[in-house]
């Protein structure tokens, strides 16, 4: 997969477009890009960005990152995982600034992935919010 | 109706459709009461997560449900103040139906000084067919308002 195709899975989510999301590959370091723009901002007062954009940001990384691997393995018609169930503890206030994303598989059976994802801003030992969820991946056979 | 429901009703379709976020992605304010918020999102394209599927996209569905918990959970509370979310966890019981405006029904169950228990579900129009269900804590960040000073000191929820 080069960086470019990476790039063209994140954008074939519609809602990934509409939030600005970018996709990053380097080698094999895959994570995810949300811009700032205001129209993520959840709090103006604050400023804070959106606690969905941030669970949807991290919900898309996920599905990318499975996505990815499906076709790493040589799958090349392989869909986008479903989700079950996710849940996001927010940790710090998102700014008003670039914010990054990046899966990490724990455990893929079968049916069922086990995918946790880590949001950060300036640093990535300083999460601003982490998810966890099960995805149910695609079958071969399913419609 | 108390004071502060009838003050809900009159800054709760403004702090939903003035967020900017819900406004991006065409949220629309239903319904307040006390401990209780029920909000809409109607169906747009540029909300789909699966392009094979044309179902709306999870995401789009955690943010309807964060909004209308955290609008439940300022309801929950006897002044007014604004509040983040610092969990939410959130099941997904079936696809959307594309085409379909998705409803999010949420409940303050239990307020402490502090902090919000909210529980909440998306449905597509049957409330016993959810789509989602979420559970979420909120936390109280800044100076709550009784009704009368929200009067004095304008809109700052």
């Amino acid at each position: 997969m080069t960086p470019r195709d990476a790039q063209k899975l994140v954008e074939s989510i519609p809602y990934a477009k509409s939030l600005g999301i970018e996709a990053r590959l380097m080698g094999d370091d895959f994570f995810l890009v949300l811009p700032y723009t205001d129209s993520n901002i959840g709090n103006p007062a604050l400023p804070a960005l959106h606690g969905g954009v941030v669970g949807g940001f991290m919900e898309v990384c996920a599905m990318a990152e499975l996505k990815r691997r499906s076709l790493e393995l040589g799958d090349p018609h392989a869909k986008f995982a479903k989700t079950i169930g996710i849940n996001v503890d927010y940790l710090r206030r998102g700014k008003p600034v670039e914010t990054y994303a990046r899966a990490d598989i724990f455990k893929e059976g079968s049916r069922v992935a086990n995918v946790r994802v880590r949001a950060w801003q300036e640093r990535e030992d300083k999460p601003i919010a982490a998810l966890s969820g099960h995805f149910l991946l695609p079958r071969a056979d399913d419609k | 109706m108390s004071a502060l429901v009838e003050r809900l009703w009159e800054l709760g379709p403004t702090m939903v459709e003035g967020t900017p976020h819900a406004q991006k992605i065409g949220m629309k304010f239903v319904a307040v009461d006390k401990g209780r918020a029920t909000l809409s999102l109607p169906y747009n394209t540029a909300l789909i997560g699966d392009p094979a599927t044309r179902v709306v996209a999870g995401g789009a569905v955690t943010t309807l449900l964060d909004q209308a918990s955290g609008l439940a959970a300022i309801a929950g509370f006897d002044a007014l103040g604004p509040v983040a979310t610092l969990s939410l966890r959130i099941d997904y019981q079936r696809p959307a139906k594309p085409g379909e405006t998705i409803i999010a029904e949420a409940i303050c169950y239990k307020v402490t000084r502090n902090v919000a228990f909210v529980r909440a579900v998306a449905h597509d129009g049957d409330e016993e067919d959810p789509v989602a269900t979420a559970q979420s804590c909120f936390m109280v960040t800044g100076k709550q308002y009784t009704v009368e000073e929200t009067y004095k000191a304008g809109d700052k929820t």
